[in-house]
């Protein structure tokens, strides 16, 4: 059995041969040092596209400082909605190039590139050529002297002159950027407007004089109602649709937005958030509030979650509705916070003591985080246990302009015990499994909650047969579950399988399309439900096809889960690698062909 | 008695009708009843049988106090007192036995000690009662709990008598020899 | 908590049936006797009094009660009974525990707590040693006191609870004695009453390994001051005194945590609105 093993360059021509289709879409890293305002020009070039009827994402990456360390927004602009970045950047836009060796790792360039940058003026303390770190790709180097052209601009700004020049390099004309700016800087004044537009239009005109320009048309039709949103704001808005109304926050890189978006919509909504000491705290905090009635959620990355762990199997033990969402960073230990990995899983799935069966899911895209989120809430729910949602930075932490992500109608509803009532067991082994839970205020249905192995009265038990009876009472209420169709996203026919999971979904589908096109078309499976694993149907799901199981992990988790489940039952190779490179589409693809071809 | 309960019945001079009297009388009979349930259940889960039993029959004793209490004042309507507005000040009502002065491998010969420590606490709180009420009815009343209780101490010395002399090995009947964390 | 005046209930209609697994002789008996009569005096009716612990000899109250309750993990019951208070602010929620588990494991949850003041009763029953491990050292343990683990004391110095309640902002601090069960109610009752966070450490011997407690009943005294509305003075009465002084110590006024908005909510539409370009 092959493995792809992780390479050190992106392979041009691999991708190219299998149908890269640039025009349609249009990569462009912004960099700069500190201050230069590198993101907020990603995010206004993002909008800016948007109105034009574009669709795009924006991911980001930052050096370690709070305030003024070198950053880089990475933006894909497209006429389609697109879910991951492409192969290989079209430019990167330096507003300086001082510190931008540290994202070469991160910019896949090639000989069609252009590197646009301001090498400065010899002996100025800003200067710094292109490094060679970049220069190597043999990308075109055009001089852009955004210093001066923002200096000849009362009030100018570099980074407005590189957002115009950004814009018209893919065909963003200046009075779409005016309404933007206009839009989002009318708040500072007049003067503030007139020189971001002065800026731009320096960029603009510069831009007219590049060597090569990757104008993206406007869409044929009107496109619809569009959305700019980021993964961990989908998933608050998916928690609160699922009818969380409590939750736990102790901050952590990534996930921290996802408890600043549900800080302010808690308390619109009625609910109520609580800043905790520690995730040992907020994971509990979410344990006393579901106890209570009320459905509760927690998001944290994966050293928070490594604290919580215990406490998930308390809410399993004593089945207690909870959902975690896990935004994913590189690891062990500290790792890489601000970068992105699916190195969770072990941890996620296999991560309690004793035998504890609960859920986990991961959304498939930056708008899944919405539906995703929603249905860990509707599961944790209806079957009394713990939904952990494995999201991760690339998802929470990238803006996506994308169509409206809908909400299901799930009929969430938690089986609880009606009012009064007499010889209340709450863990009495009913037909589902899902005893009716008592909930505070309910005469009758006094009992203690427990995490010690406990008899159908809830009382604590150390006989064989009480801890045997509930053990398989939790695993029979997960297997006889009905997950509908959400389990996976199946598509296409071929000889072989791409499967993969979560955020990578979006570069799997970008492969899977390109082959389609290109006459070679495989088999998409991607797993939206990792626990409890549906291996029946995944075999189903896979026939006998050769299997490509594609991760961003070092040590395989998923293909070493999958194995032990037994859902694969043919040859399987392996893609993997781990954070923070991302996997992209051209790489999956190639795989795909190598393998055909070998 | 070595705990605060030798205030008591110094404390018991703050009763001041027969209903507030009735009230006391009648708690500490159904704490002393709840007392000797509560040590019954431990040494039932100590599997000390003999001590359970003992236990249970003081509670049914207490019980029958109680029962006899509510039946001679009835129609007669008492005072409402929080636990801890009891005349007998910060401790407990003191027929009850001490939680903390069992222990699971007591015997009889311990157990009665306790119980009869019990009916003395309760002797010498309504006899003070006796020496203090100016009300004559008050008087009366407890001059028969008074009589119940001496009755009661009597009771209990008797069964004692008839317990096999004391060797004066019950401390080493009482060692446990399944201590809680025996070395290896 | 609301004073329920009908119907009337007996101390023992708070009690489960199960049977308590603490040894003969323990104090904790006397608390679960104290915590029932002090619930019956209320009157609150069981199924809106919710009783919350972690792990550890006292922890095993909640079950021996006829309230809702929950045995969670160790030393987390602070953080589990904020986040049922917050969701549901109509329950009575207290909160049991032990030394261990409250001042060791739980040690941050318990300054955090004092800080948020949320309107919750933390009761303590601190008997200075690891009783269901079978004899350890804990964080109120005498550094002289002799164990297996460790061999002729710790060495260390004894943790500080009332003082660290006070200095982290707890809105009430009492100090109770399991042995005096009535006062131990009326304790508990006040501190229950009393708005925002209370903290009430009850001296409750252990038979078992630490015998000599059986002595506490002998030094205990009522606090020969009235409690006072000043950190400052209380925290120092309490580190001059002999550490038996029993009775209400601090009362203080301290705005109540409550993150509730009591604006009228919003459909979810009007969070939408936010993404829409």
């Amino acid at each position: 059995m092959g493995r792809h093993e992780e390479k050190a360059s992106f392979d041009a021509a691999g991708a190219a041969a299998v149908g890269e289709r640039p025009r349609d879409s249009v990569c462009i890293a912004i960099l700069g040092s500190g201050g230069a305002g590198a993101l907020t020009t990603g995010g206004l070039l993002l909008e800016a596209a948007a109105r034009r009827g574009l669709y795009g994402m924006m991911t980001r990456s930052v050096g370690p400082q709070i305030r003024g360390g070198e950053a880089a927004a990475f933006v894909r602009l497209a006429t389609r909605p697109v879910a991951c970045m492409a192969d290989r950047f079209d430019a990167v836009i330096a507003i300086d190039w001082r510190r931008a060796d540290r994202f070469a790792d991160e910019l896949a360039l090639d000989a069609e590139s252009l590197l646009i940058g301001d090498p400065g003026k010899p002996g100025d303390a800003a200067a710094a050529p292109v490094p060679e770190s970049l220069a190597r790709s043999g990308a075109r180097v055009v001089d852009i002297a955004f210093a001066d052209l923002a200096a000849a601009v009362p009030g100018g700004r570099e980074n407005m002159v590189a957002l115009g020049l950004a814009a018209g390099l893919v065909g963003i004309a200046a009075e779409e950027l005016d309404g933007l700016i206009a839009k989002r800087l009318g708040a500072k004044g007049t003067a503030a407007v007139e020189a971001s537009r002065a800026g731009c239009a320096q960029g603009l005109a510069a831009a007219a004089v590049l060597p090569v320009r990757f104008p993206l048309p406007r869409p044929e039709a009107e496109p619809g109602p569009r959305w700019r949103i980021t993964g961990n704001q989908a998933a608050g808005l998916g928690a609160v649709q699922g009818g969380v109304r409590f939750a736990a926050a102790y901050p952590i890189t990534p996930a921290t937005e996802v408890l600043e978006w549900l800080a302010p919509a808690l308390r619109r909504l009625g609910g109520t958030l609580v800043q905790a000491e520690d995730e040992l705290a907020s994971i509990n905090m979410i344990i006393g509030a579901s106890f209570g009635g009320v459905p509760a959620l927690t998001a944290t990355s994966g050293p928070g979650l490594a604290l919580m762990v215990e406490s998930l199997g308390l809410a399993v033990a004593s089945e207690v509705p909870i959902v975690v969402v896990d935004v994913m960073r590189g690891g062990p230990s500290t790792g890489i916070p601000t970068k992105s990995e699916q190195s969770d899983l072990n941890i996620a799935v296999m991560g309690c003591h004793g035998d504890a069966p609960h859920v986990v899911v991961a959304p498939l895209s930056v708008g899944d985080c919405r539906l995703t989120t929603q249905w860990a809430v509707h599961l944790a729910e209806t079957l009394q246990t713990v939904a952990v949602v494995l999201s991760d930075q690339f998802l929470g932490q990238s803006q996506a302009v994308i169509a409206p992500p809908e909400p299901e109608d799930f009929g969430t509803r938690r089986k609880v015990l009606p009012r009064t009532v007499e010889g209340y067991r709450r863990y009495e082994l009913v037909g589902d499994s899902i005893s009716p839970m008592a909930l505070p205020g309910i005469t009758g249905g006094q009992y203690t909650a427990d995490g010690l192995t406990h008899g159908e009265n809830a009382l604590p038990s150390s006989r064989a047969s009480d801890h045997r009876a509930q053990l398989d009472k939790r695993a029979a209420k997960l297997v006889q579950a009905d997950y509908g169709a959400h389990w996976a996203e199946i598509e296409g026919e071929g000889d072989i399988a791409i499967l993969c999971w979560g955020s990578l979904a979006g570069a799997a589908r970008e492969a899977a399309e390109r082959l389609a096109e290109a006459g070679a078309p495989v088999r998409l499976v991607a797993l939206r439900l990792l626990a409890p694993l549906r291996t029946e149907a995944l075999v189903e799901a896979l026939g006998h096809r050769r299997v490509l199981v594609v991760e961003q992990s070092h040590s395989g988790q998923f293909l070493n889960y999958l194995r032990g489940s037994g859902a694969l039952t043919g040859e399987t190779r392996s893609l993997r690698r781990p954070g923070p490179l991302p996997i992209r589409p051209g790489e999956i693809a190639a795989a795909v062909q190598e393998w055909r071809r070998s | 008695m070595t705990d605060d309960r030798k205030d008591a019945a110094a404390l018991a001079a703050g009763i001041e009708t027969v209903p507030e009297l009735l009230a006391h009388a009648l708690r500490i009979e159904e704490d002393a009843e709840e007392r000797y349930l509560a040590l019954a259940d431990q040494m039932e889960t100590h599997h000390n049988a003999a001590i359970a039993r003992l236990f249970r029959w003081f509670a049914g004793h207490e019980a029958e106090h109680a029962r006899e209490i509510r039946e001679r004042m009835a129609g007669m309507a008492l005072p409402e007192i929080k636990p801890w507005d009891f005349h007998w000040g910060d401790a407990e009502s003191p027929e009850s036995v001490d939680f903390t002065a069992v222990r699971y491998t007591m015997d009889t010969r311990a157990a009665l000690g306790l119980a009869l420590e019990a009916e003395a606490r309760a002797l010498a709180f309504f006899q003070r009662i006796v020496e203090v009420a100016r009300d004559p009815e008050m008087r009366r009343w407890a001059e028969e709990f008074a009589a119940e209780e001496a009755e009661h101490v009597r009771l209990v010395r008797a069964e004692i008598a008839k317990l096999p002399p004391d060797d004066g090995q019950a401390v080493e009947r009482a060692e446990d020899p399944d201590p809680p964390n025996e070395p290896l | 908590m609301n004073e329920h005046p009908a119907p009337k209930r007996k101390a023992s209609d708070y009690k489960s049936e199960v049977k308590p697994v603490w040894c003969p002789g323990c104090g904790d008996y006397h608390v679960l006797l104290s915590l029932t009569r002090m619930l019956a005096a209320s009157g609150t009716p069981p199924e809106q009094v919710a009783v919350i612990s972690g792990i550890g000899c006292s922890s095993r109250i909640p079950a021996y009660t006829n309230c809702y309750g929950f045995h969670g993990v160790h030393g987390r019951s602070l953080a589990l009974a904020a986040g049922l208070k917050v969701a549901r602010p109509d329950l009575t929620v207290l909160v049991m525990s032990g030394d261990g588990d409250g001042f060791s494991i739980g040690g941050n949850h318990f300054l955090h707590a004092c800080r948020r003041n949320i309107d919750i009763t933390y009761v303590v029953m601190d008997n200075q040693v690891y009783g269901m491990t079978k004899g350890q050292p804990s964080p109120t343990t005498d550094p002289e006191w002799d164990s297996a683990l460790a061999p002729g004391g710790t060495g260390i110095r004894p943790f500080q609870p009332l003082v660290i309640a006070l200095a982290s902002g707890a809105n009430f601090v009492a100090r109770a004695f399991s042995g005096q069960p009535n006062e131990t109610a009326r304790i508990i009752h006040e501190a229950v009453m009393h708005p925002g966070f209370s903290f009430v450490q009850v001296m409750s011997p252990c038979v078992t390994f630490r015998p000599e407690q059986a002595a506490w009943k002998d030094a205990v005294h009522p606090a020969p001051v009235e409690a006072t509305d000043d950190p400052a003075r209380a925290a120092r009465r309490i580190m001059t005194d002999d550490g038996f002084n029993i009775g209400v110590l601090y009362r203080g006024d301290r705005p109540v945590f409550d993150p509730h908005s009591g604006a009228e909510p919003v459909p979810l539409s009007a969070l939408e609105r936010s993404f829409a370009l």
